[in-house]
């Protein structure tokens, strides 16, 4: 809505830049900075909850162990497998841009979108089973023994932490798909590829939190520590 | 200690005088460097207002030892204030050996205070004057926090764990009970009264009411709830024996070790997987919603007045097997 | 007076971010800084005066003892809106979300910020935060405290937390997503020969701010959302009769709500800082100290949130650490307190309504810092805690510090935001009784904790009514000082006098753009050549005797 009075010629400009930036490089460089500093404090979210955890598996050792024991490690290895290979393909995708072949950029963005679909199937197989075995914390929760209200606790942080890390797969694969489309389009170049890169930063990301999450949720052993 | 105008409560413990003496040396230096700063602002304010529209000030950019020497007096002045509170601090963690304990839960909206020999009070609180006592304090349902404005102390009552305080009246009276910490719609009411009193008068109040002693009355729960089946004195049962347990190390089934304090004999009543003691087995039910607050102190009591039955006699060991020997090398308190 | 006193009065409105496009879509649809900022200017405003309706309750109430005016449930509800929608919805975004917004690009000589669109969202965030607050607020209203403590939150209340948490929750991203647009900003779009060693103060303020914005917000975000999350579904997170820990709650809380009041006082120490220099035509003095107590403050602001919990269970040792950091927090904040003292000193000083706000702020924000240190004293903070004394020690800083330096700001931008003066003798009138009528309400409260006095106390003991009747009756007096800058300035709106680029002759890069600015701020890239405040350079437009 802003008449901006142009500094350059329209011409010069790449159509991609922002009306208050010199020029590309700044507009890239500021967009860098931007998604660094949403990463950090998505650290400081998911902080928080591996705050909780921290706290909590101290404290009942035990119940995190017979929480554990019920989740599906080997489900849980191959979505690992999945979202690491997500994000080699995504790095792909990114410097397919870097180079400029436009198919390459949406073929490996579609297999992105593919592993990570993949990826929240298996969650979505993995949750109906907790809700099958009474696991989901809240009215219907049930757990044999005297351990139950600290195994809610455990997992009350399962379907916390997996859910947010869920959601935010939710929200990148529509974004993943958007990028397929420019791309397609012909919006992104080798001069002009900074979405993608932002995005994939994004989606690097996400599979971080998941390589810290899996470990600790999956496979606490059983037998205690000495 | 002034009249007309009360800038204090009483001071009414041995804490009460030292807290004063910070507050009052803190208030000097606040007022100090307040009219300072004050003057200064002020006085440049005015002797050096403008005088023509288009004056600017002289360009004095710094001055590097100005700067340090102004940030190392605050910081000497913080460092002596530091070291002297927590010098207090420590004092009001540090409970006297033989305090006198009283156990005290919160509940919306009262206070209720057990003595060992049996009295019980609600939103009052005798005790003698010239002598330690410790409160152990615990909360039924929302935190509330138990202030006594002329004693200086205050401590959060906690649901779901015990906190300790503690204090030694110096003056006979009547002094304000406060709940401080907000727990609902009647958190100004939750108020009371701590009654400091003469030795004698606090012995006589004593011998005057109540029931059993704490620990006469948490050996009726522990009959009556059937604890004795599995903690028997002859080492047969299938938990641990409790002689002489109280304020032990005990050893845990995952190797840690533990002190066996007034929190874990709450815990071990309350949510008794969360510690196994080695060598036995997580079969002991979960005693919550069958004991209150105050049944649980009791409990305590009574389980802390369990001695060992004489000298020489084998420590409470796991048994292997039924009738297995004593093991030699486990731990003495 | 000389020939310079008689300049021709300014050129007639030209096209500028105010009158370049009208109706309402241009407004909700804006991207530009300067629009967004009269957004949130307008929002903050209403939400400033709703919280003010509630302290004006709470105080009414407390004029007597018994609890006689409203009931118990109503007075425990009036304390929480107040706290929370000071708090969250007035306090946090204040300045950065008006005065940074507006400020920022053009202190740097940038035609907007990084990402304007995203400013944009920050806004409706903002309001869609402020939508489920009042949403609790129209269905009942809540009753935890601003505090949100944990088991009365989430299993024993029986008002509307949810919404309300979920209020505060949306507000939050509002907070991180402005927070990372200002670093941002800052770091890409400084002008040419702009370093950072001379960039404003109020620049490098809004930087600390920012830091605590994006770093410290996301904390209390997840910490709601598990408590939203336990009452909705019966959970035991922090409930210990599910297991839980109350007090890890706190931590979780806490952690962010310390760093919070940095983040409410910071900005307005930027504030205080240009008005400083430009009412006594000085660079401030130890710029250089200054801008990195900033920064400082930020830091160890993150470490010191157990300060809250001396007496909650926390071990003594972690009382210890956490009081030594307290203390240490304190001298960064003493530092600024002295340099803008030494700026004074051979100064060219104004007494305009921005001068009298900065000195008041000074010696109120000194005050409260000081009782700050009472607090960070374990042994004294125990027979303290969670009284009168509290309430007092964060008025002192909120309301005498962060909001004098908020309203000396919105005077001392006004002319730019607007292009009108303010009616200046008003200005003067209303400052020193907003300084009266604040001493009256909260000095008395420091006596009233130190007696004995609980926070958050429906009806009290008789012996504390007299210092209770004082505060209320300055509490009246307060109010009607803020009543009366809300009446002249939107006056002046219409019927101010129009202003020129440089009304207070002031340096600044702000100062160069027309009053009120183009849209693109500037006609052509200003570029920067001399250090901040060099007052010796330029000559001095007339200025507003």
């Amino acid at each position: 809505m802003s008449e901006a009075v142009a500094h350059h010629a329209e011409a010069d400009r790449h159509p991609a830049l922002a009306h208050h930036f010199e020029g590309l490089p700044e507009q890239k460089e500021a967009a860098g900075l931007g998604m660094w500093l949403f990463l950090a404090q998505e650290v400081m979210f998911f902080g928080g909850l591996f705050a909780c955890y921290t706290i909590y598996r101290n404290l009942y050792p035990g119940a995190f162990a017979a929480g554990s024991a019920h989740l599906n490690w080997k489900l849980g290895a191959f979505n690992t497998a999945v979202l690491i290979g997500s994000s080699l393909t995504m790095a792909m995708a990114v410097h397919a841009a870097a180079v400029g072949k436009r198919r390459q950029i949406v073929a490996y963005l579609l297999m992105t979108v593919v592993l990570g679909s993949v990826f929240l199937g298996v969650k979505v197989v993995e949750y109906a089973d907790k809700f099958h075995h009474h696991l989901v914390p809240g009215a219907h929760f049930r757990f044999e023994g005297p351990l139950a209200r600290p195994v809610e606790i455990y997992y009350s942080l399962y379907f916390a932490m997996t859910g947010l890390h869920a959601l935010h797969m939710v929200i990148g694969i529509p974004i993943l798909l958007t990028l397929a489309v420019l791309a397609h389009r012909g919006h992104y170049s080798a001069s002009y590829y900074a979405p993608v890169e932002m995005t994939g930063l994004y989606w690097h990301f996400v599979d971080i939190v998941w390589i810290f999450l899996f470990p600790l949720l999956y496979l606490i052993p059983t037998h205690a520590p000495h | 200690m002034w009249t007309g105008f009360p800038l204090f409560p009483e001071q009414a413990s041995t804490m009460a005088g030292r807290v004063d003496a910070l507050y009052i040396a803190l208030v000097a230096l606040a007022a100090f460097f307040s009219v300072l700063i004050a003057c200064l602002v002020v006085g440049f304010a005015i002797k050096f207002r403008r005088r023509s529209p288009g004056e600017i000030g002289v360009p004095i950019h710094g001055n590097f030892t100005l700067e340090a020497v102004w940030t190392a007096v605050p910081l000497v002045i913080v460092t002596v204030v530091f070291l002297w509170s927590a010098e207090i601090f420590f004092s009001m963690a540090r409970v006297p050996p033989q305090a006198m304990e009283i156990y005290v839960v919160g509940k919306r909206w009262m206070w209720k205070a057990q003595h060992l020999s049996g009295q019980r009070e609600i939103n009052e609180l005798h005790v003698p004057v010239g002598v330690p006592v410790k409160l152990v304090l615990t909360s039924e349902d929302v935190i509330h926090s138990f202030y006594v404005p002329a004693f200086r102390i205050k401590k959060d009552a906690v649901p779901g764990r015990y906190a300790t305080m503690w204090f030694q009246a110096t003056k006979p009276g009547r002094y304000h009970l406060f709940c401080a910490e907000y727990c609902g719609t009647k958190h100004s009411g939750m108020i009371g009264w701590v009654e400091v009193m003469e030795p004698a008068a606090f012995q006589t109040w004593l011998t005057g009411g109540g029931t059993g002693s704490l620990a006469a009355e948490g050996q009726k729960i522990f009959q009556s709830l059937g604890c004795v089946t599995c903690h028997r004195a002859d080492s047969q049962g299938r938990g641990p024996r409790l002689e002489g347990l109280f304020g032990r190390a005990v050893t845990l089934a995952d190797g840690e070790e533990v002190v066996a304090d007034a929190d874990y004999v709450r815990e071990s009543i309350v949510t008794p997987a969360a510690k196994v003691v080695a060598g036995y087995q997580p079969v002991m039910p979960t005693y919550q919603g069958l004991v209150s607050e105050e049944g649980l102190m009791q409990l305590i009591a009574y389980i802390q007045s369990l001695q060992e039955p004489a000298k020489g006699a084998p420590p409470a060991v796991a048994p292997r097997e039924p009738g297995a020997a004593a093991r030699t090398g486990a731990r003495q308190p | 007076m000389s020939a310079a006193a008689a300049l021709p009065e300014p050129a007639p409105p030209k096209a500028n971010y105010l009158n370049i496009s009208y109706g309402v879509k241009s407004w909700l649809l804006t991207t530009d800084h300067k629009r967004i900022a009269l957004l949130y200017m307008g929002s903050i405003t209403v939400m400033f005066a709703l919280g003010g309706i509630f302290a004006a309750l709470i105080r009414l109430e407390l004029v007597t003892p018994p609890g006689d005016m409203v009931q118990a449930e109503t007075y425990n509800k009036l304390f929480t809106l107040h706290g929370v929608i000071m708090v969250f919805f007035f306090l946090i975004p204040s300045i950065p979300a008006t005065l940074g917004n507006f400020l920022i690009p053009l202190m740097i000589g940038a035609r907007d910020l990084a990402f304007p669109k995203l400013n944009l969202a920050s806004w409706y965030l903002f309001m869609a935060g402020a939508g489920f607050a009042a949403y609790s607020l129209v269905r009942g209203g809540v009753d935890t405290g601003w505090t949100f403590y944990t088991p009365y939150s989430t299993a024993f209340s029986n008002t509307h937390v949810i919404s309300a948490a979920m209020g505060a929750f949306i507000a939050g991203f509002s907070s991180i997503l402005t927070g990372l647009n200002f670093i941002v900003t800052i770091h890409k779009m400084r002008a040419p020969g702009l370093t950072w060693m001379r960039l404003p103060l109020f620049v490098w303020s809004h930087y600390a701010t920012s830091i605590i914005m994006v770093l410290g917000t996301p904390v209390i975000a997840v910490t709601l959302m598990l408590v939203m999350v336990e009452r909705g579904l019966k959970l035991g997170i922090f409930n210990p009769a599910l297991g839980g820990d109350p007090v890890l709650f706190q931590h979780l809380f806490w952690f962010y709500s310390h760093p919070a009041v940095y983040i409410m006082i910071l900005p307005s120490m930027g504030v205080i800082s240009e008005l400083v220099s430009a009412m006594a035509r000085k660079r401030v003095f130890g710029y250089g100290i200054v801008a990195m107590s900033s920064l400082a403050i930020a830091v160890i602001g993150f470490l010191v949130w157990g300060h809250h919990m001396f007496v909650s269970g926390q071990s003594v040792y972690a009382g210890m650490v956490f009081s030594a950091l307290s203390f240490l927090v304190a001298i960064p904040s003493a530092i600024k307190v002295f340099n803008w003292t030494a700026t004074l000193y051979k100064g060219s000083v104004s007494y305009d309504t921005p001068t009298l706000y900065a000195i008041g702020f000074i010696g109120l924000f000194t005050i409260g810092g000081l009782t700050g240190i009472f607090l960070a004293a374990t042994g004294l903070d125990v027979h303290v805690h969670d009284t009168y004394f509290i309430v007092a020690h964060f008025h002192y800083i909120m309301v005498g510090g962060a909001i004098m330096g908020y309203l000396g700001g919105l005077h001392f931008w006004w002319p730019k935001i607007t292009g009108r003066l303010y009616p200046e003798a008003w200005g003067r009138v209303a400052a020193l009784i907003v300084f009266a009528g604040f001493n009256l309400t909260f000095f008395p409260q420091f006596i009233l904790g130190y007696m004995g006095m609980p926070r958050r106390y429906h009806a009290y003991p008789e012996e504390f009514q007299v210092l209770n009747v004082m505060s209320s009756a300055g509490a009246s007096i307060l109010g009607l000082g803020y009543i009366l800058p809300f009446a002249y300035l939107g006056w002046s709106m219409r019927y101010g006098r129009a202003a020129s680029a440089n009304p207070w002759g002031a340096k600044g890069l702000e100062w160069q753009a027309a009053s009120p600015p183009l849209t693109e701020n500037f006609e052509t890239q200003p570029v920067v050549r001399e250090e901040a405040y060099e007052y010796a350079h330029a000559p001095q437009e007339r200025a507003i005797v």
